[in-house]
């Protein structure tokens, strides 16, 4: 079986909602997860808090930032076993961060053992 | 009590204790002699009570001569084989005669010593958890082999290679070093953890033997949080589960020894004061940031303690089987979790879910399959329980399921 990791692309969630309304997005986002781990195919996973985030640029020039303010911020990832890319895809599409328009979540291959 | 019930009594509860003291003092490669000397102790009992009447103190007679043999042990040793007076650490250089402290003190630090000792990595945890069940419950081999549906000579060979293998390793009966306690008390709780569970999910008949297993697991547990050194987070979350289970002891046992399923059990018959001693423990546990399996496991129990089907307790149990799924995949807790979706979402979405499930050897698979149909498309479900049927490996399972497909005809 081979593994994926799922990254998640959205806004800074505690910008632009409650947080009644991002304890719904938890649940929503455990639900989830669970259903993945429950096939015994979640292997780890973790959320990328957007505060206090730097950006390292060629020459060593440190800048602020991303500031989740685009939906192109990587927001956090999970890694599943799936079979194939297909798989991995349907796994994604049952992400809440799916729920706002422009989000994302893309799908990668981890290469493992120099193989991929 | 007649000494024919009072010596078993006490065996259960002072066999153990004399053990440990013993084989902490004589060290572990003797701990087959420790066993014997307190065998024998209970042996001088049985012979000489009937005669001259069980003694005033009871404990305090077995202790003296539990004392005597081990020092005439000791002394014929110490004769004919020097290199035991080697080992024997406590002896002091002016004195032969060694201290043999049976203290409540010293019998608690001994028997947790001794569970870290026979809990050491370097033991399989199917031996942990019979040497654990013989040196630290007192349980005869027979027992032990009744508790694990196995026979005495089977038992004996595990016993007999895993103390080999303790005296091989030479591991010492002390307590860790104190930056080892937390990872060593991570094997300890997980042989007291199946521990329990032997007693708790046991296809055994027997129900005394099986409830004193978990009593005898909640003991144990009891010592770790009883001492400063061992007392933490996750041992609290695991006396907690055990509390909250134990609780339904009396419910969960019909009258011909049959299993009341949970939705079946008189909720009068839960004992009050152990699910809130399971609450206090639970909060206990809570301090610090460690969540275990032990603490989602506990909190789980804990909402099932709650008869009442509301939607906070669904949305409680299935959340906190998200995250034991997260931290270490079951079939089990998948298809429980799989169930308290159902609660929350409808049968439609567990079915959906539980079809995702593929666990097809598993019997309670297709009895949750067969539970979620029910209602919707009582033909497929009568075909999940049939199923399950045939792959149920016990006559208890066997009867629940068939009396499930069994409702479809009336």
């Amino acid at each position: 079986m081979k593994e994926f990791i799922l990254i998640f692309r959205h806004e800074d969630g505690q910008k632009i909602a409650s947080p009644e309304q991002i304890e719904v997005w938890m649940k929503q986002t455990m639900d989830w997860i669970g259903g993945i781990a429950a096939q015994n195919k979640f292997v780890m996973g973790n959320g990328l808090p957007m505060e206090e985030a730097m950006v390292v640029w060629h020459n060593n020039v440190v800048t602020n930032g991303p500031f989740g303010e685009i939906k192109e911020t990587i927001g956090g990832y999970i890694i599943v076993k799936a079979d194939n890319i297909e798989e991995a895809v349907e796994f994604a599409k049952g992400s809440p961060v799916l729920q706002g328009n422009g989000n994302s979540v893309e799908v990668r291959q981890i290469a493992r053992d120099g193989k991929h | 009590m007649q000494h024919q019930e009072l010596i078993p009594h006490l065996f259960r509860s002072e066999f153990s204790k004399i053990t440990a003291v013993l084989c902490k003092l004589m060290g572990i490669e003797q701990l087959a002699a420790a066993e014997d000397i307190a065998s024998e102790t209970f042996l001088a009992a049985f012979e000489n009570w009937p005669y001259s009447g069980i003694p005033p103190n009871p404990q305090a007679w077995l202790y003296t001569v539990a004392k005597n043999k081990a020092m005439n042990y000791l002394h014929r040793h110490a004769l004919f084989n020097g290199k035991v007076l080697d080992h024997l650490v406590t002896f002091s250089p002016e004195s032969t005669e060694p201290d043999i402290d049976l203290s409540d003190q010293n019998i608690s630090d001994s028997q947790l010593q001794m569970l870290f000792a026979i809990c050491h990595p370097a033991i399989s945890t199917e031996a942990q958890i019979g040497l654990a069940l013989r040196v630290l419950c007192g349980f005869g081999i027979e027992e032990i082999a009744y508790a694990f549906l196995t026979n005495k000579e089977t038992i004996s060979k595990r016993l007999f290679r895993a103390r080999e293998k303790l005296r091989h390793e030479n591991i010492p009966i002390e307590f860790p070093p104190d930056a080892e306690i937390n990872s060593r008390l991570g094997t300890i709780l997980t042989t007291l953890y199946l521990l329990f569970n032997e007693g708790y999910y046991s296809e055994s008949r027997d129900i005394v033997l099986r409830n004193d297993l978990c009593l005898e697991a909640m003991r144990l547990t009891y010592l770790l949080v009883d001492n400063g050194l061992t007392e933490s987070p996750p041992v609290y979350a695991l006396l907690a589960l055990m509390c909250f289970h134990s609780s339904r002891f009396a419910a969960r046992q019909g009258q011909n020894g049959e299993m009341v399923l949970y939705d079946d059990q008189d909720e009068s018959l839960w004992n009050a004061e152990l699910i809130s001693r399971g609450v206090y423990y639970l909060q206990k546990a809570s301090q610090g940031n460690i969540l275990t399996k032990y603490h989602l496991e506990a909190g789980i129990a804990y909402w099932h303690t709650q008869k009442a089907d509301t939607i906070e307790k669904w949305e409680s149990i299935l959340q906190l089987h998200n995250h034991l799924l997260v931290l270490e995949y079951s079939p089990i807790a998948a298809l429980n979790r799989t169930y308290a979706l159902s609660k929350v979402k409808g049968k439609m979405a567990g079915i959906t879910a539980a079809e995702e499930l593929g666990l097809v050897n598993n019997p309670f698979y297709f009895t949750l399959l067969g539970e979620l149909y029910s209602g919707i498309d009582n033909e497929t479900a009568r075909r999940h329980f049939k199923k399950a049927l045939i792959l149920a490996n016990s006559n208890a399972n066997k009867a629940i399921i068939q009396k499930k497909i069994d409702r479809f005809h009336k």
